[in-house]
């Protein structure tokens, strides 16, 4: 910038008469020349955003919109309140509550472990481990899930018994129906198919970890297993958890087809009250949405905080959690280290509070660092 | 003196492409070689051979008089061939051996204390001990301060330093660096530099792959051209940087000047 309006001006003085003379005077010329009067007095005054009564009007439209459906539910005897308070807490429903739960959380944990092992498998040099893996993956992501679960109900008549022995040895063999109980049946099906799952969302995060991880690893002389479960693995979760909790709610969702299987799930519970007390099928229904709600909201809350743990160390640092906000609001209200003189910017003081809070322990680098 | 590093016959072919093409080296002990050379001389498939990381098509590598990766073994057939050892070898191998990577591979999750002490702690160091050690190592590069602190809260030139520190660990004998200061801001350079400076020192034998050749001027004993997969040259710094032989060598420093 300097260079090129330096070197016309020392032009200018040597070629004076070439037309060259509006560069010196212009730049000799106050800046603030260009605004007049009015706008020089307007100086002091905040600039005014612009505003948008689209936004407005949009917002009104949808929120009449929502108010309407909102008193049809106090207004509408169908959804049946009473009804619903009645069964919300009825142990029937929290029976069915209790299987839902205990199938997702014994499938989402074995799952888990599951789709690590058959990822490892799928990415292993060995080419009958890779092949198999992906043989598993396949069949049953191309399998409804329905169909897994009635075909392992029915395993019973294509196996009457199961066992392990050597191939044309020694057998040991028990019914099937000893070892395979209902919520068995359940838990497997449903591992079976989500394993599928799993194992592709555990390979991804397991390939987007930088090469040179791995490398660095091999360059230590770490033994394998501990190149996995110390480098790689903690990387990978944390693209793994967003995608494996996405498919926890799903299973969670899922779960609600064990009722063909006659397990009594939550779903299956208000299936069968429902048939009993056909008055309150709707109730019913708004009790089974609310606790999938309450479900599906606690697994979000979980991932939060999974998230924020498997970030460390790839952001500097993390925004506040909601509660670490809130306390900050009420430090802040509270009139605690308000006190600052001169500082009439609100919003920059709470984002400032808000920012020690989030550093934390971290808070003992000093920005020259960064 | 014996020789820390040998490097007997080394080919290494990708695809199509031979990278390194024949290569016969010995590094004495407590020598500080830099390794020079165009971009995809196979400078730095030459140095990944060293430990392994890169294993040869052909040829052996031995460091402190045992070979690298592979041991002979004399076939049915009477014939004896350099065969692949164990992995679980290699990796013992490898711990001896500290590599320091140009874009200094930290792992991020952990903090540079953690960094440091991970080998040792793998290689079976109690964790009290392996901790002490690592902060004494932090100390030596400069970042005693800095134990605490994940890799993405420091500069590239402290990330390096990590590294280094990280790579000195398991008390290697030999220390193989890859391009240590390429992928750090100028202004960083020179706190890296100084730390390799301070190593070279201690007696530890270094292996070197860089483009500062101010610095191969100063800290080298014995630097080596490579082209083409090839030792071009090789001789002492006074030698090869300032009165070339050969008209590749002469072109490359031209151009790196």
């Amino acid at each position: 910038m300097t260079d090129t309006t330096r070197a016309p001006q020392r032009e200018a003085t040597s070629v004076d008469d070439a037309g060259r003379t509006p560069e010196p005077s212009r730049a000799s010329r106050p800046e603030t020349a260009t605004i007049d009067a009015a706008g020089h007095a307007a100086l002091d005054r905040p600039v005014v955003p612009l505003r948008h009564p689209l936004r407005w009007i949009a917002a009104a439209l949808v929120l009449v919109m929502l108010l309407n459906f909102v008193e049809t539910l106090f207004t509408n005897q169908q959804w049946g309140w009473p009804a619903v308070g009645k069964w919300l807490f009825s142990p029937a429903v929290l029976t069915g509550l209790q299987l839902t739960l205990t199938a997702t959380a014994l499938s989402a944990v074995i799952s888990f472990a599951g789709g690590v092992v058959v990822a490892i498998a799928r990415l292993s040099q060995n080419p009958v481990l890779s092949g198999l893996a992906w043989g598993y993956v396949w069949l049953f992501r191309s399998v409804p899930l329905i169909l897994v679960l009635v075909f392992l109900y029915n395993l019973g008549s294509l196996y009457p018994t199961i066992g392990i022995g050597i191939p044309f040895g020694p057998q040991f063999q028990v019914p099937t129906a000893n070892v395979l109980g209902d919520l068995a049946i359940g838990v497997i099906g449903l591992s079976l198919s989500e394993i599928a799952y799993a194992s592709e969302i555990v390979r991804a995060g397991v390939l987007a970890v930088d090469h040179g991880q791995h490398e660095a690893a091999q360059a230590l002389g770490l033994p394998r297993r501990r190149q996995f479960v110390r480098v790689i693995l903690p990387q990978a979760l944390r693209s793994i958890v967003p995608a494996f909790v996405n498919q926890v709610v799903g299973l969670l969702k899922a779960s609600s087809l064990l009722f063909y299987v006659s397990l009594l799930d939550l779903f299956g519970v208000v299936q069968n009250l429902s048939s009993t007390y056909p008055t309150d099928i709707i109730p019913l229904l708004v009790v089974a949405t609310i606790w999938y709600l309450v479900l599906t909201s606690a697994v979000s809350i979980v991932q939060y905080y999974v998230e924020r743990w498997t970030a460390r160390g790839s952001v500097r640092a993390l925004p506040p959690t909601p509660f670490q906000r809130v306390r900050a609001a009420v430090r802040r209200g509270s009139g605690r280290g308000s006190g600052r003189p001169g500082g009439p910017d609100r919003a920059r003081q709470a984002a400032s509070a808000a920012r020690v809070v989030a550093s934390g322990p971290a808070s003992t680098i000093d920005d020259r660092t960064i | 003196m014996s020789a820390a590093i040998s490097i007997h016959g080394a080919v290494k072919a990708f695809g199509d492409t031979v990278v390194v093409d024949g290569v016969d080296l010995s590094l004495p002990s407590g020598s500080v070689t830099v390794v020079l050379g165009p971009s995809g001389s196979g400078k730095s498939t030459l140095l990944r051979a060293i430990n392994h990381l890169e294993p040869l098509d052909r040829g052996v590598v031995t460091v402190g008089g045992e070979t690298i990766g592979v041991r002979l073994r004399t076939g049915r057939d009477g014939v004896p061939r350099w065969k692949e050892l164990p992995e679980r070898h290699i990796l013992r191998q490898r711990s001896r051996i500290g590599f320091v990577f140009q874009h200094f591979n930290l792992f991020p999750h952990l903090t540079a204390l953690e960094n440091v002490a991970e080998g040792p702690i793998a290689a079976g160091v109690s964790r009290a001990v392996a901790r002490d050690r690592a902060a004494a190592l932090l100390e030596r590069v400069g970042l005693g301060d800095r134990g605490d602190t994940r890799p993405r809260q420091l500069s590239g030139g402290q990330q390096q330093r990590v590294a280094i520190a990280r790579a000195l660990a398991l008390e290697p004998s030999v220390v193989l660096l890859d391009e240590p200061t390429s992928a750090l801001d100028p202004e960083l350079v020179g706190e890296v530099l100084g730390v390799i400076r301070g190593l070279a020192d201690t007696g530890t034998t270094l292996v070197i792959v860089t483009h500062e050749i101010a610095f191969a001027r100063e800290v080298a004993d014995h630097v080596v051209f490579l082209d083409h997969g090839r030792v071009v040259e090789q001789g002492p710094p006074a030698q090869v940087l300032d009165h070339p032989q050969h008209t590749r060598t002469r072109d490359f420093l031209s151009r790196v000047r």
